[in-house]
């Protein structure tokens, strides 16, 4: 195996995984405070797995979902993408627009505009957790949105990642809002050539 | 029921009439369905990436349209088709996501669409239908008995090639 992933110790993939713990819990305090409502998050998981079975961690390809992606910029670079499944994702406009639970049945370009402003937000706070373990200054591109087809969303990471190998390390949380309505899945998709960087900013570079 | 075979990203399939070949969720990537009407024997391929050269690292020859293609033909050669009335429908290749500033990443789906044809070309397969692009995602079903290639979509309906 040439892959650099598919050699990661248990070490290494704790260091990720607490990175991500600290990442989506800023995450999900800034949704919190924005929506007004109380948060849950579950424990990241940080899992390598072959390219074609990414897309079931949501449901499947062919699942209906809102993607919000960003590029991720600086020495470590990656992409960020924020998954709701497409319900979700018109409850969520609803308590940002103040509209009654249930009315959101397609998106307008203001309901479009406050989704990557969430998006923005989150990832904004995901990184700067990354930031402060990797001292590096790691910023996100302007977000794009998308509503489609959970594969064909993913396909543009994956793609990317394709180049270099057939698995992705993938460091995902789930969201829940109390009460229901709103779940989503963040993820962290670092470039290949990230990851090294990113394992030897942190110290558990062996 | 005739059997449903299900083709994951990054793989391709073959079989015959009356089974159904099928994959989910195409954004980027291309669907290649390759067709003899007079055994009933058909191939889909899920491809990723255009070109197998220039991949770092890969033990999957399916991911790329260069080296899935001449693999399912193949396949489907064993399962006794005949390389001359073989025909090819295409779809995917879209943009999902739109930047100001394309940078190749962005463009795969048209790149991929291109070393599609040129792969069908070099092999002497005439593309008879091509539904490639948009900015949308994409299910293909290949229907073994008919040949008929089926295009589902979220916004923009449903359609038979």
């Amino acid at each position: 195996m040439s892959e650099e992933i598919l050699k990661l110790s248990e070490m290494q993939i704790d260091a990720l995984r607490e990175v991500g713990n600290v990442g989506a819990g800023n995450a999900a305090t800034a949704l919190s405070q924005i929506i007004n409502r109380q948060i849950d998050m579950t424990v990241p998981r940080v899992t390598i797995m072959p390219l074609g079975d990414v897309p079931d961690v949501v449901g499947g390809p062919d699942a209906m979902v809102a993607g919000v992606y960003f590029r991720v910029f600086g020495p470590a670079p990656g992409s960020i993408l924020f998954l709701l499944p497409r319900e979700s994702a018109f409850s969520l406009v609803d308590m940002l627009m103040g509209r009654e639970k249930g009315h959101t049945q397609a998106l307008n370009s203001l309901d479009e505009s406050a989704l990557m402003e969430i998006g923005n937000i989150l990832s904004g706070a995901y990184l700067n957790a990354l930031s402060y373990f990797t001292k590096f200054t790691l910023l996100p591109s302007i977000p794009a949105l998308a509503v489609d087809m959970a594969g064909a969303i993913l396909s543009i990471i994956l793609i990317q990642i394709g180049q270099m190998g057939d698995h992705a390390l993938v460091i995902e949380t789930e969201f829940t809002s109390a009460g229901g309505g709103v779940k989503g899945h963040f993820f962290l998709i670092p470039d290949p050539g990230s990851l090294n960087v990113i394992l030897t900013a942190i110290g558990v570079k062996e | 029921m005739s059997e449903l075979i299900k083709v994951g990203m990054a793989d391709y399939k073959v079989g015959r009439a009356p089974a159904s070949l099928i994959t989910y969720g195409l954004g980027s990537c291309i669907g290649i369905a390759i067709y003899d009407p007079a055994t009933k024997v058909g191939g889909l391929a899920h491809i990723m990436l255009p070109d197998s050269k220039q991949a770092r690292s890969s033990e999957n020859p399916a991911k790329f349209a260069d080296t899935a293609i001449p693999l399912m033909v193949n396949d489907m050669i064993k399962l006794g088709a005949s390389k001359m009335r073989l025909r090819a429908k295409i779809a995917g290749g879209a943009q999902m996501f739109t930047f100001s500033n394309l940078t190749d990443i962005m463009r795969i789906g048209e790149r991929n669409a291109e070393s599609v044809r040129i792969v069908l070309k070099a092999l002497d397969i005439s593309i008879i239908a091509d539904d490639t692009g948009g900015n949308y995602g994409r299910t293909v079903e290949l229907k073994l008995d008919s040949g008929g290639f089926r295009i589902k979509t979220i916004d923009k309906g449903e359609k038979e090639l």
